[in-house]
């Protein structure tokens, strides 16, 4: 083969490429605007099917979302560059004050339960785990399945000599920041051995993922992880009942998530951390999830109104899709709320 | 002059049993024969136990239309990958575009200009540390480099984050295939009266082709399916690229966001895409070598 | 009579390049190719030195504040902003040798299998493109598949030689699923179709006449290729083996599904443990402040790690001769 036929076949193929490319390029309208955004995972294919749904309403808007974790979406959204962020635990004030172009404006937009799952093989009733329990499974001070605390919560239940594998996640994660606040504000043990943050110590195995911790759950008989409701519900995990605040045994629902988010009043900055719900029917873990947008887009025309069109629709319509898909819709108040602080972005 | 002695023939070398040495290398033979076969079928079965779950979860779900459609949200029905196929193809392609010319040009410089020399062996080196690289510093580093600079994500930092990744499989690969190209050969085109330059490009390279092929194909197959330095650089788009420099969807990103997440419809359009994922991949391959080969004879 | 024009071959009367070669042209030409492969080579190298450079400046916080216990520190805790990279050192060798033991004997095998003619060269094809084909699925997939395939598989076998043999620190720990084994097993699988392409390559290009030469004299087919062919091929596999293993150590995905990401050591194939690529992949969406600073020392012990391997590959292939042909 001589180098000028390499060279031709080389080009060929480059020139088809490039064609391709070409003719794909659609016709940019005058008025549309494309807006990049990335974050958290765990909100991830709510918002892609809200960006997909309002697309088809207004085609001019189209929004690129990839979940790249909180962190690295807070990251992107201070370097400037993507228009807005999704984070699952709030902006801390240092954060928020290293945001040097256009200010920061926090938005909670859906909220989601965290369960805990696990492996029991021969028991079909949801296990209870009292208030004081399952901090100490999670510390690992816990270590077998037919312990006398979990037998006392749990009468009729035949549970087995089995010894108890915590499965966590193995990435950061703002899953795991909610869960570990829950456990740290319920257990000063907790609080002192492991702590509150997006990546901890737990005993145990690790998982990368809901997908992973849902996957070493069920693999291995006497596991228990926790994950997020929207993932359990669709894979028919087990979920446990947890006590809460006011004593009584809660079953992860919609309703009791709902519950658990209507007690917390919403500050003014619309950054509220919800670690211990009081309410007889609210289920204990549950979490907000926010996007960060500017409050000044002056450099960028069309993108304000864009993204005050698309979080009004999303704080409207939207919420009537979230529980299909495993979400909480936010109680009416808190959609006001956030629906008045929109007046902020120019 | 030595005695007859029964192990020493006339001339004084060794007397060998053939008939009783034939026959344990006859038996060696053949059990490394049944060995190699063995060991062969071991590392097939694995092989094809991957290929077999790809096809049993992604031929059963996969439906022409894929190839040419957007894709569907959590809960929607239908859809496909078409954006996301275009993208790897253009991401590899400028990954392959920037990489190969640099890697064969390497390549020949530690084979032709500088063999044995030492910048020979730090070049080499490199080359190796290189490949040691995680993916997803590659995309890192294009992200540190590029998207902050110019505060894009777009298909051009993606296609030099894959090329990075390609890069040292190119040069190691092409510089071994150049190593085989027979001496003779070069030393009768020089006698003939060729530079160096036309050497290279008109005997050894036409020669080492194929071999440098498989590298490449290799090189390629291994970007198409990295996901980490894509989302770092490229990050992702659920509609049809519109510019080189704005973001794009890409099959292995596409498969890594569907495949984690507790949707139906989205993990089976994971495995459809990694279904026809291989198969381009493949085809390509399969192209390659023909055209190649066909050239050659 | 004389050949006249008309009595030559067209093909030779038209004008080569080689009758052309004293032309200014072809000369400057020669020039421009040579200076293009000197930047390209020397390119390659300043492409490496800034990648170390930018992952040197984004580490030095960490380095300043952990100097070099970071290297033999075994606590990774990013809550409380303690990091040790030794378990990850350890689960990183661990696993990339395991693997590289695993396929290197398994890819030499396929690729002796598909040269020697023990199967019709249309079959061989068929099997060359097979596992050609492997090295394009995605990390992921592979991921996958140990999930669902591999660890339902070795979490038994393992559970078993615990019970049976935990006397032997390579079984003294149950398994839980994820750890080295089916890791390292699965990263075996997935750098084999580089070294059995490549070794492929190398063995196809043993000049056959050696080899028949061999054979004439008798030997048998094995004899030919442990000390024919192989020896012959072992810088391409050597090569092979080295592209393997650097894959091997920067693996991210696949790894971070199943090597259980616990930072512990142990000397228990199923035990979990973690690599440094597959922490890089589960923390650095995550990450700020100190803890980008340690991951990216991380990276760079890494790429210490790499360059130390390597350099010892090229101290024992010199000692054995295997570089003569480099000169």
């Amino acid at each position: 083969m001589n180098l000028t036929r390499f060279v031709s076949f080389g080009g060929i193929a480059i020139s088809c490429l490039t064609i391709l490319a070409m003719v794909s390029v659609q016709n940019v309208k005058a008025d549309q605007v494309t807006l990049n955004a990335s974050g958290a995972t765990f909100p991830g294919p709510l918002y892609q099917r809200w960006f997909a749904e309002y697309n088809k309403l207004h085609s001019d808007v189209r929004v690129n979302y990839q979940a790249v974790g909180s962190g690295a979406g807070i990251k992107s959204f201070t370097d400037g560059l993507t228009d807005f962020g999704a984070s699952d635990a709030a902006m801390s004030d240092t954060e928020m004050a290293a945001v040097k172009t256009g200010g920061v404006l926090l938005l909670p937009m859906t909220a989601g339960s965290i369960v805990i799952s696990y492996n029991l093989p021969g028991v079909t009733a949801a296990i209870q785990l009292p208030r004081d329990v399952y901090p100490a499974i999670f510390t690992g001070e816990i270590k077998r399945w037919n312990d006398p605390k979990i037998a006392a919560a749990n009468p009729g239940v035949n549970l087995p000599d089995l010894a108890i594998t915590v499965a966590s996640r193995a990435d950061g994660s703002g899953t795991t920041y909610n869960f570990s606040g829950h456990l740290s504000a319920i257990s000063a043990d907790f609080k002192a051995k492991i702590g509150q943050g997006k990546q901890v110590k737990f005993p145990g195995v690790a998982g990368k993922g809901n997908d992973g911790v849902a996957a070493l759950i069920t693999q291995t008989p006497g596991t228990i992880g926790y994950v997020e409701y929207g993932y359990a519900q669709a894979t028919k995990l087990p979920m446990a009942v947890l006590q809460n605040q006011a004593g009584k045994f809660v079953a992860p629902t919609p309703e009791s998530g709902s519950a658990a988010l209507g007690q917390v009043p919403l500050p003014e900055n619309l950054r509220a951390f919800i670690t211990d719900p009081t309410g007889e029917p609210s289920y204990p873990i549950v979490t907000y999830t926010w996007w960060l947008v500017h409050t000044d887009y002056s450099a960028k025309p069309g993108v304000a109104d864009a993204i005050k069109g698309l979080a009004t629709w999303a704080l409207t319509e939207g919420q009537k899709l979230s529980p299909d898909l495993g979400y909480l819709p936010l109680p009416d108040n808190v959609a006001v709320k956030v629906q008045a602080a929109l007046t902020q972005i120019k | 002059m030595t005695s007859p002695s029964p192990t020493l023939s006339p001339n004084g070398a060794a007397r060998i049993d053939l008939t009783k040495k034939l026959r344990w290398r006859s038996i060696f033979s053949n059990s490394l024969d049944a060995t190699v076969g063995i060991l062969t079928c071991a590392a097939i079965v694995p092989l094809l136990s991957v290929i077999y779950m790809v096809l049993s979860h992604g031929a059963v779900h996969f439906r022409l239309s894929m190839l040419w459609q957007l894709p569907p949200a959590a809960g929607m029905e239908g859809g496909g990958f078409g954006n996301a196929l275009l993208g790897t193809l253009i991401l590899v392609g400028i990954g392959a575009l920037v990489s190969v010319p640099l890697g064969v040009l390497t390549a020949i410089f530690l084979t032709e200009y500088s063999r044995g020399s030492k910048s020979a062996r730090v070049i080499r080196f490199s080359a190796k540390i290189l490949s040691g690289l995680p993916s997803i510093l590659a995309g890192v580093f294009i992200f540190g480099v590029l998207v902050v600079t110019t505060k894009h994500f777009s298909v051009m930092a993606g296609g030099l984050a894959l090329s990075i990744l390609m890069l040292p499989i190119v040069i190691l690969s092409t510089e071994e295939a150049l190593l085989r190209v027979p001496h003779f050969l070069r030393e009768a085109s020089l006698a003939l009266g060729a530079n160096q330059t036309q050497t290279v490009l008109n005997v050894t390279l036409p020669t080492a082709a194929p071999a440098i092929l498989t590298g490449v194909m290799l090189a390629i197959a291994r970007a198409a399916g990295e996901t980490a330095p894509i989302i770092f650089t490229a990050l992702t788009t659920p509609y049809w690229i519109q510019s080189l420099n704005e973001p794009t969807a890409s099959m292995s990103v596409l498969i890594y966001n569907f495949a984690t997440v507790p949707y139906k419809n989205l993990i089976d359009m994971a495995w459809s895409a990694s279904f026809i994922l291989i198969l381009i991949v493949l085809v390509t391959n399969v192209i390659s070598h023909f055209v190649v080969n066909r050239s050659k004879s | 009579m004389d050949p006249t024009a008309a009595d030559v071959p067209e093909s030779h009367t038209k004008t080569s390049w080689v009758a052309n070669d004293r032309s200014k042209h072809s000369r400057r030409f020669d020039l421009f190719f040579a200076k293009a492969t000197f930047l390209a080579g020397w390119g390659t190298v300043v492409l490496l030195a800034w990648i170390a450079f930018q992952i040197g400046y984004a580490a030095w916080p960490a380095f300043q504040k952990f100097q070099f216990g970071f290297i033999v520190g075994q606590n990774w805790d990013p809550n409380s902003d303690i990091y040790g990279a030794l378990p990850l050192i350890y689960g990183t060798a661990v696993s990339s040798a395991l693997a590289l033991l695993i396929a290197t004997p398994l890819g030499v095998a396929i690729a002796i299998f598909l040269t020697e003619d023990y199967l019709p060269p249309a079959v061989q094809d068929f099997f060359k493109f097979t596992v050609e084909l492997l090295a394009a699925i995605p990390s992921v997939i592979y991921g996958l598949w140990g999930i669902f395939v591999i660890i339902p598989i070795t979490t038994p076998i393992g559970n078993w030689l615990n019970d049976h043999m935990g006397w032997c620190p390579l079984f003294s720990t149950p398994s839980y699923g994820p750890g080295f084994f089916p890791a390292s097993f699965v990263l075996a699988i997935m750098v084999l179709p580089t070294i059995a392409a490549l070794s492929r390559t190398a063995l196809r290009t043993t000049p056959i006449a050696t080899k028949e030469g061999a054979l004439a004299l008798g030997a048998t087919r094995w004899e030919v290729i442990w000390q024919i062919s192989l020896p012959m091929a072992s810088t391409g596999i050597v090569g092979a083996a080295v592209l393997a293993l650097g894959r091997a150590m920067g693996e991210t995905m696949a790894l971070a599904m199943l090597v259980g990401n616990n930072n512990q050591i142990s000397a228990s194939l199923f035990a979990p443990a973690n690599t440094i690529a597959s922490l890089l992949a589960n923390s650095f969406g995550e990450a700020s402040g100190l803890q980008v600073a340690a991951l990216m020392y991380l990276s760079f012990i890494l790429m210490a790690l790499t360059l130390a391997i390597n350099a010892i590959a090229e101290v024992v292939l010199e000692r054995t001769g295997a570089n003569r042909q480099r000169g």
